[in-house]
Formats: structure tokens, C-alpha cells, sequence
């Protein structure tokens, strides 16, 4: 049996984490599919029809899709769900929306965020923060999975040339309508698929502290990142958090800033490539994942570091 | 309106867990539990819409082993007006205690159930989602503001570089973010008080559901362990190390 992808999408071009799903996919069947649900979204079946590894796309293209609402797109992965051995999603905001919907009415556990395929049925995931990495094994007939996108590197976006199928869409659930969405506009890369982060922790003291990062980020064409404590401190939004319970990033390099380096933000960065930390706390935790350490006040170092990069 | 809250005791936030020695699991013998922070904001929730005047009876539900009910005492405390312990010693996974909520949803009938939106001992995130589609409910996960009327509720919602707002038919499900609101301290008093309200014990069965494991755990390792580096002097020797050492910039 074949095993299917759901792409993840804005309607006009695949997100990079997509590559990152048929990584994993790849590595259970050599046969798989990418499901396009959306609205008004050609040019993003037509972008995943040309992922190496893919054998077919299906396209469902609907008003009902557009918004991505949860109901709808459940509905749309059940009615090809038939068909398939696993069905894989990204571990994003998008992803965990929508995947438990389909398990739960497949009456199938999900297995999140998966970090290994050790076999078809048996996967590696972190548990508790990250503090210990299971190895689960699913007896369902169908095994549906959400994929940490960090642990799988992305595929090539070029080198295939898979069908496009066009299916019927799913009538509008009605019972949930979208009323608009703000998303923030930055220049900067997307921070779960970066390959430089700079991030704030508390140390950074105010939200008009934190912009002491900006000129550094430009200098690395980096994302920007924050600790929990200082979204809770209203320094920084919500969707900079990296950690446990907001984002998991692997960059190649991530530069803490004022952070002391809980488990909890640890467990969303400590598979960076090279780990940078300033803190004038000497004996902050990240200084036991940090590959490179300074000691001092990163009011004086942030900005003799970025003048001088 | 009623309003059915699921908390869930899980190890506490500030406790680092160990891996044992024999694989099996984390050793959580003797370690502090609470209840799931996630959970905690969803009684705050549901606790400020009785407040507003929208909600008339919160209830705090919880499955698993006896000592589930200090947790729901807890969500007492804060002011949950009765609890439902829905007791096992099973290993209970999402999809067994999303079919058990459902039992307990078409029981109770509420308008609205708000959940954490992941657990942060499994950080599965799959309860509340998995609830909305048996009870064939709308949902509204990552909550960061809820406004209930007129058998709606108007949902702002955390994704991926932003917010989006959502318009939700009642009945439905809601899953709670971080910035949702801030829990209040649970008060002496208040505790005191959460010791008399009522608690009803349930079994799975009552709810004829099959509550048994379908992933089977074959062993838990440590991840693999970062090992500290070094320390530079000052900010010249740090660039130097980027661009000569690790190449990075």
C-alpha cells in the first residue's frame, strides 16, 4: 500500500516542511502521494508533483478548503483515507489541527511528532520535553503520524514529475467559519525552517529592549526566537517561542540572548548545529548545551558582535 | 450553559524527569505531580465565562488512577463546581480518553468543552482534536482569547506566524494556548471548600469503552546528550570562533 503525505500550503506555494514530511514518508514506502486540499491551489499541486519521491498528487480544490479549517480537511483526508497504510502530517500548527480529527474517526491512534522510522509500524518520538525519546510500535490497520519536520532533512523540491488527480471536494462541515487571520509580516525567514536563529529570553528586560536583536538578525539573515518567559513577559509574540510547548528549530546556528536555558526551551533547540549563548549569568543552564559561550552583558555584546560579523 | 473541563495529572513543570535504568519507562515513583498547565488555564477559562455570567456550571473531569482526584480537587479549588474520576490503572493514550470524554459529553450535555492543548508528559496534542471529531463537534484549537454568545463562540487562534480568528457553532470543543489567560492562586479557603463539592467515580466501562493501549511503548532512552563547549573571553574571540571553527557565519 502506498502511504500519503498532506501538504502543507498557503494556497499559492508548499511549505517547506512538506520536503521535510516526504523525507520521512520515503522512508516507509516508496510509494507517495501528496494530497492538495485547499482552495484556488494548482500552482501548489503542480509544485509538489515535481518533489523527488513523489509518485502522485491528488488535488482538492474547493471554497470549503480555502481557510483550512479542521472539520473540512479531515473530511477531505478521510474520504481518500481508505487506500493508504500511513498518513503523514507535518508536526506544525496546520498539522496537529487537523490529524487527530482523522485518527479518532479511523479509530486509530496517532503516533506525534516522530523523530525516526525505525520500521513501517515502529517510530522514535521525545516525550516529556524531550527529555527521554520513545520507541513506539502501532498495531492499527492504518498509522497516522504527524512528523517533526527538524528530524527528517528536506528532499529536493526538483527531479519529479508525478500526475496530478483531480478529486471531488467535501461539503462545508457549517458548523465552524473562518473570519480572518493576521499574519505578521517580516522579511525574515520562517523561523521553524531558518537556518539561523537569534533569540531573547528575559534578560532582554522589555519588548523595546528586544529590538537590540533586530540589527543582528539582518547581519545573519536570521529568524527571530524567544523564550517562554518572554512571550509570558510580553516582550516578544507568541509564535517566536521556541521550546516544548511553541516551536522545535534546528538551525545551524541558533544564538541564545538572555536566556537561562529551562528544559523547556532547551527541548526546542538543543538539536541546532552550533549553539551560541549570552548570558551574564555564568552559571545559566545553556551554557551546558552552548557550543560557544560568553559571559557578559549582552547590552555591550549584541551590538559589538553585530557591527563587527 | 454547562461547561465540561478535562484535566489531566501529569508530573509537574519543574520536575526533570529520569529515564530507568531498565528502559521500561520514566521513573516517576515519588516525583511531584500537578495538574497539566494547559488544564489549569482551561479551568480559568471556563471559571471567567461563569464569571461573565455566560456559563453556569463547570465540571471538571479526569481519567486514570485513583489520585487523579487530588487534581480534580485542584480544579475545584479554583472554582469547577463538581468532578467526575473516571478510574483505571490502564495506560491510558488519547483516543481511549477522548472516547471516554465523549461517554461523559453526551451524559452531561454541555455547550462548550475546553481542553489543554497538549499534555507535557506525552505532548501528544491530539485529546481535544480527536473529542471533536467523535461528537462530530466543531473546534477551535491553540485558543488565545474566547468570546461566547448567542450559541457561538468567537475564537482567536495561535498558528504558524500569527493568529486567526474562527467563528464556531455550539456545541464545541476549544483547546487552550499559553496566553489565554494567567490561572489564579488557589486559595485556602477555596481548597477548603473544593474538599466538600461533589465527586462522582466512574470506570471506562460505564461508558463500554475498550480503554487498553493501542501503541505499545517497546523502550524509553535518553536523547542523546550535547555536551557543553566552551567559553569565549569577549566578542572578538567569539566571531573568530564562528568564522574559523565552526564555519557558520
Amino acid at each position: 500500500m502506498s502511504v500519503l503525505v498532506i501538504a502543507e500550503h498557503d494556497n499559492a506555494q508548499l511549505k517547506v516542511a512538506t520536503l521535510n514530511v516526504v523525507a520521512a514518508a520515503v522512508q516507509i514506502d516508496k510509494d507517495v502521494h501528496v494530497l492538495v486540499a485547499g482552495g484556488g491551489c494548482q500552482a501548489v499541486a503542480d509544485e509538489a508533483s515535481k518533489l523527488a519521491g513523489v509518485t502522485k498528487v491528488l488535488l482538492a480544490d474547493s471554497p470549503a478548503l480555502a481557510d483550512a479549517l479542521a472539520e473540512n480537511v479531515a473530511e477531505q483526508v478521510l474520504a481518500v483515507a481508505g487506500g493508504y497504510s500511513h498518513i503523514l502530517f507535518a508536526s506544525t500548527a496546520g498539522g496537529k489541527n487537523v490529524s487527530p480529527r482523522v485518527a479518532a474517526k479511523l479509530d486509530v491512534a496517532q503516533i506525534s511528532d516522530i523523530t525516526a522510522v525505525i520500521s513501517a509500524d515502529t517510530f522514535e518520538r521525545p516525550i516529556y520535553a524531550g527529555n527521554a525519546i520513545a520507541t513506539v510500535q502501532s498495531s492499527d490497520a492504518v498509522k497516522v503520524l504527524t512528523v517533526r519536520t527538524t528530524a527528517f532533512d528536506a528532499l529536493t523540491a526538483a527531479g519529479g514529475s508525478a500526475e496530478v488527480q483531480s478529486l471531488s471536494s467535501i461539503a462545508d462541515s457549517g458548523r465552524s467559519k473562518f473570519m480572518g487571520r493576521e499574519l505578521a509580516k517580516s522579511d525574515r525567514p520562517e523561523l521553524a525552517g531558518a537556518s539561523v536563529v537569534v533569540s531573547g529570553g528575559r534578560g532582554l528586560g522589555s519588548a523595546e529592549n528586544f529590538k537590540i536583536l533586530d540589527p543582528l538578525a539582518d547581519k545573519l539573515g536570521a529568524a527571530l526566537g524567544a523564550s517562554r518567559a518572554a512571550v509570558d513577559a510580553g516582550y516578544a509574540p507568541n509564535d517566536w517561542q521556541v521550546g516544548q510547548t511553541g516551536k522545535i528549530v534546528a538551525p545551524q546556528l541558533y544564538v541564545a540572548v538572555g536566556i537561562s536555558g529551562a528544559i523547556q526551551h532547551l527541548a526546542g533547540m538543543k538539536d541546532s548545529k552550533v549553539i551560541v549563548a549570552i548570558n551574564k549569568d555564568g552559571e545559566a543552564p545553556i551554557f551546558g548545551v552552548a557550543d560557544y559561550g560568553l559571559v557578559g552583558d549582552l547590552f555591550e555584546a549584541v551590538p559589538e558582535l553585530s557591527t563587527n560579523l | 450553559m454547562k461547561v465540561l473541563v478535562p484535566v489531566k495529572r501529569v508530573v509537574d513543570y519543574n520536575v526533570k524527569v529520569r529515564v530507568k535504568s531498565d528502559q521500561s519507562g520514566v521513573d516517576i515513583a515519588n516525583v511531584k505531580m500537578s495538574m497539566n498547565p494547559f488544564d489549569e488555564i482551561a479551568v480559568e477559562e471556563a471559571m471567567r465565562l461563569k464569571e461573565k455570567g455566560t456559563v453556569t456550571e463547570v465540571i471538571a473531569v479526569s481519567c486514570g488512577v485513583a489520585q487523579c482526584q487530588e487534581t480534580l480537587r485542584t480544579a475545584m479549588a479554583i472554582g469547577a463546581d463538581r468532578g467526575i474520576l473516571v478510574v483505571t490503572d490502564e495506560e491510558l493514550q488519547p483516543l481511549a480518553v477522548a472516547k471516554i470524554l465523549k461517554g461523559i459529553a453526551e451524559k452531561e450535555q454541555p455547550e462548550l468543552i475546553i481542553l489543554g492543548k497538549q499534555a507535557i508528559d506525552d505532548d501528544a496534542n491530539q485529546t481535544g482534536q480527536m473529542l471533536a471529531a467523535l461528537l462530530g463537534w466543531p473546534q477551535a484549537t491553540f485558543a488565545s482569547k474566547v468570546e461566547v454568545a448567542d450559541g457561538k463562540a468567537l475564537v482567536t487562534r495561535e498558528i504558524d506566524g500569527g493568529l486567526e480568528r474562527l467563528e464556531l457553532t455550539l456545541p464545541a470543543i476549544v483547546t487552550t494556548d499559553l496566553r489565554l489567560n494567567e490561572p489564579r492562586y488557589v486559595t485556602l479557603p477555596n481548597i477548603m471548600k473544593a474538599k466538600k463539592k461533589p465527586l462522582e467515580t466512574l470506570t471506562p466501562a460505564d461508558f463500554g469503552v475498550d480503554a487498553s493501549p493501542r501503541l505499545k511503548t517497546l523502550k524509553v532512552t535518553e536523547p542523546a546528550a550535547r555536551s557543553a563547549g566552551i567559553k569565549v573571553p569577549d566578542v572578538a574571540a567569539l566571531i573568530d570562533k564562528l568564522k574559523n571553527e565552526a564555519k557558520v557565519v
